[in-house]
């Protein structure tokens, strides 16, 4: 039975290298939440519908909650614990020592461009790899592209106007 | 040593409210390391998944949970065979796993405990449920027969009131409307899903809850589990959104509760995406008759709004739709109802700004037609009928400045010189109009108690259970402490989010900041006078606390209408092609009161208005009626407004001075926002297009066949 529904994975998750053994079934959000103890990243839907679980897989920004984790061997994951200085979450790290903040993770802070919080992993992340993959692709990063690149995150509490601004900042800088 | 009020070293060099200030949590937030209910670090924690009826009216014969229970890592199954005993706390709801009945589709008939979430899951498809439904009445119809007039209807006003007589007021009008609305069922979607991690030590409850009211989760999980309420904690510390979703305990709660009792450990319980649409309440939809006569003039005579919504088997809820039309204008003849049908579905529960965000959809789409009808400018015509007091309770506002707000808006978005003929502007294939709508909102406070403590070495802790859903709870209570403390923000350590702080009330009916704000105010003046009088303006080595309770002042107030009001603009264009509504433009200009943080404040107006845009355009929840299930079950079905929906979005408010409310002044501002949205996209899609739109959402099937 055991070996049916496991399988061993090493992937490295926010700069740690983890060797795991992971049910078949499990995504990505859940080993990160609940083997890794990152619950930084959120589950809001667990169907790819909502963006609060996106995380960079190897760079790129996905949805957690498709990825299965017994995909993820040899590659490399960040997560928002791991854009600030230090995998702050991580028990190795007193929890009262504040990070140093990602730049991103600044210009939301700075520009209140969140309520609730929950759907701010996701939005941060996705942020990161959106800016990422329009350097690549030297796409002109106007308010209305920004807003077009961030729809698959949603943010119920209303905050979009105030995301925008935020990602404008970084994306002048 | 310290002396408080003459050599404090740190002296506020201004006050804390009014002034902007990133919330005190966003660095917690913006890192991940904020907890929500199942991000709590628990060792040992057990899974729980629910599984859920599937008629919508009937009886669970069986349960066979042998293969369920046959799976690796499943620890247990509840059913209503063994499901330990809850004692009724007045919300039917909550008495999950009690008996073989079923009264909507969805309700829960079981719940699998595993040691990983895909065990539990996996287990709850093994779990045989035989259950028999019967004919299920699942349709709202203006036609009803099992229609009623409530006693109330929510929030505790009563269902009817008439004055003067509307039919002769109408008879006697110049210009007349006569028109029905329909609004749709909606969610709330809050991001975090309805989510709990519970755990039994010692005889006593623990939960970390996504709740809105940790006071009375508390005491309806004492009352449940038969527990003294010092028995039982809930911890809500960081709140994902809630929309008044989570106001009252749902299942999830008692159902961790449960399994946590069943495995012997801690169980963590998040109800999925799909099942919240049954289980997490909803918006009733409604159907809403308005009739308004005016004079040659434009002096409204007669005011009629009779509203119509569902409620569930279980128990009554009633959307209080027609309560704004008694105070928003002035007329000798009014009449307002309220009539519901009990159905086979879901209860409806509190959605942001109940009553008044489906309710000024109908009202405010149906001042514009009468404007319309009258030839007169909608911004005038409002003005022109402001009454100069409570127009059906005869007793005066405490403070009332729509006319202000809709002047100050009109000025601001350029509305002078607008023409006012629809559908002749055009751009390429839109078709271009504005319109605008007027927003209420009443001004509650309820009773809290909060804490206050000071330190030798010159800090302060002040905690009070208020709930933080993203509003920005904790930041301005800590201002408005600060402010009656007279020191700097920054000496203050506030806390909230904890039943064991002490009982206050619910984030929930925009009366937080007015409330727990009030409890604040009131210890921390108690403390500056316990220094004073007690400890001769000293600190002692041991410190002082002072615990306060607002029950008696808020009982006291002397009476007076208490509102927030605003008006919202709004610039659409509607394609001629696909029929398709893009919001260019949205403008909102409040007065509610003593805004405490405007960087918070505005996040709340502007998220108010993103979801009122969201409503207009996108929000509405299906209901099969041969199932009674909610098709529109995901958020890829159930479409709420993305960054791309979203344009530009302006929010501005007077600087208004209340007296009547609280020590603090302020009115709340979590729920206007919302109201008078949904009217403001209509009334300007009107004017683009000449299409009267009373149904929301407003979509293609509106507008494509006449558009072109």
């Amino acid at each position: 039975m055991e070996r049916r529904f496991t399988s061993d994975v090493r992937f490295d998750v926010n700069g740690h290298t983890y060797e795991l053994s992971v049910d078949n079934r499990a995504t990505l959000l859940d080993v990160l939440r609940e083997q890794l103890s990152l619950p930084g990243t959120k589950k809001g839907c667990d169907h790819g519908q909502c963006g609060a679980c996106t995380v960079l897989l190897s760079g790129r920004r996905v949805n957690s909650c498709l990825v299965l984790a017994v995909t993820c061997d040899a590659a490399a994951v960040t997560t928002v614990e791991g854009l600030s200085s230090r995998t702050a979450i991580h028990a190795a790290v007193p929890p009262d020592e504040p990070p140093t903040l990602h730049p991103m993770q600044e210009a939301f802070v700075a520009h209140d461009a969140l309520q609730c919080g929950f759907c701010t992993p996701g939005q941060i992340c996705s942020a990161v790899g959106m800016l990422e993959e329009a350097a690549a692709e030297e796409v002109d990063l106007d308010e209305h592209e920004i807003r077009e690149r961030m729809s698959g995150n949603i943010c119920r509490c209303g905050a979009y106007v105030n995301i925008v601004a935020a990602i404008q900042e970084v994306a002048a800088r | 040593m310290t002396t408080f009020l003459t050599s404090l070293t740190e002296r506020a060099t201004q006050p804390a409210v009014g002034v902007g200030s990133p919330r005190i949590e966003a660095w917690d937030k913006v890192t991940g390391r904020a907890p929500y209910a199942v991000d709590h670090p628990v060792p040992g924690a057990a899974y729980a998944w629910v599984v859920q009826s599937t008629v919508a009216r009937g009886v669970v014969h069986d349960v066979d949970t042998s293969r369920a229970l046959a799976e690796e890592g499943v620890l247990g199954v509840l059913w209503h065979g063994n499901a330990p005993h809850l004692e009724p706390v007045g919300d039917p709801e909550l008495m999950v796993l009690q008996s073989p009945r079923i009264a909507y589709r969805g309700q829960v008939v079981a719940v699998v405990v595993a040691t990983s979430p895909e065990a539990a899951r996996g287990g709850a498809d093994l779990v045989r449920v035989r259950e028999e439904g019967t004919t299920a009445d699942t349709v709202l119809r203006i036609d009803h027969p099992a229609l009623y007039q409530p006693v109330q209807v929510n929030a505790g006003y009563p269902a009817r009131s008439a004055i003067g007589d509307v039919d002769a007021g109408l008879a006697e009008a110049a210009v007349r409307v006569d028109a029905t609305y329909h609004t749709p069922a909606e969610h709330h979607c809050a991001m975090e899903p309805h989510a709990t991690t519970a755990f039994w030590e010692h005889g006593c409850l623990v939960v970390f809850d996504s709740t809105q009211a940790s006071t009375a989760a508390r005491d309806a999980l004492a009352g449940l589990f038969e527990l003294p309420p010092q028995a039982v904690r809930v911890v809500n510390e960081h709140v994902g959104g809630g929309f008044g979703s989570k106001g009252t305990m749902k299942v999830n709660t008692v159902l961790a509760a449960m399994a946590a009792r069943l495995v012997g450990r801690p169980v963590k319980l998040a109800l999925t995406r799909q099942q919240l649409f049954a289980l997490a309440g909803y918006r009733t939809p409604t159907i809403q008759r308005i009739r308004l006569g005016a004079t040659a003039q434009g002096r409204l005579l007669a005011i009629g709004h009779d509203a119509v919504s569902q409620t569930s088997q279980l128990s009554e809820f009633v959307e209080q739709s027609a309560v704004l039309s008694r105070h928003m204008y002035a007329a000798p003849h009014r009449l307002t109802t309220h009539r519901v049908v009990a159905l086979d579905v879901p209860t409806p529960v509190w959605m942001r700004a109940p009553g008044e965000c489906p309710g000024a959809f109908a009202l405010e789409s149906a001042i514009d037609e009468l404007a319309s009808a009258g030839n007169w400018d909608p911004v005038r015509l409002r003005i022109d009928n402001e009454p100069p007091v409570h127009p059906e309770e005869r007793i005066p506002f405490s403070s009332r400045h729509l006319v202000e707000c809709l002047r100050d808006g009109a000025e601001r978005f350029g509305w002078s010189g607008r023409d006012p003929r629809p559908a002749v502007r055009r751009d390429g294939e839109w078709l271009l109009g504005t319109g605008v709508a007027a927003s209420t909102y009443p001004s509650i406070t309820w009773p809290s108690t909060a804490l206050a403590r000071a330190t030798a070495d010159q800090r302060f802790d002040v905690e009070v259970n208020a709930a933080d859903i993203g509003t920005g709870a904790r930041t301005v209570l800590r201002q408005i402490a600060a402010d009656a403390l007279d020191v700097p923000a920054h000496c203050v350590a506030i806390t909230v989010g904890d039943s064991a702080i002490g009982p206050a009330t619910v984030a929930g009916g925009s009366t937080g900041t007015a409330s727990w704000g009030w409890a604040v105010t009131k210890a921390c003046r108690l403390l500056r006078e316990r220094i004073h009088r007690d400890h001769g303006g000293r600190v002692p080595d041991g410190g002082v606390a002072v615990r306060a309770d607002t029950t008696l002042d808020v009982r006291d107030r002397p009476e007076f209408s208490r509102h927030a009001y605003g008006a919202q603009f709004c610039q659409v264009r509607v394609s001629t092609v696909t029929g398709e509504v893009r919001v260019d433009r949205l403008l909102g200009v409040f007065a509610a009161g003593r805004i405490v943080n405007p960087t918070t404040a505005r996040s709340q107006f502007l998220g108010g208005m993103t979801m009122g845009l969201s409503g207009a355009l996108l929000e509405r929840s299906i209901l099969d009626p041969r199932t009674g299930d909610f098709v529109t079950g995901d958020l890829a079905a159930y479409h709420v407004a993305v960054n791309a929906d979203v344009p530009r979005v302006e929010v501005s408010w007077l600087d208004e001075h209340d007296p009547h409310l609280n020590p603090m002044g302020v009115k709340g501002i979590g729920e206007i926002g919302i109201v008078g949205t949904a009217a403001a996209v209509a009334n300007a899609v009107h004017h683009a297009t000449g299409i009267r739109v009373r149904d929301l959402p407003i979509g293609l099937e509106h507008l494509v066949p006449r558009s072109r």
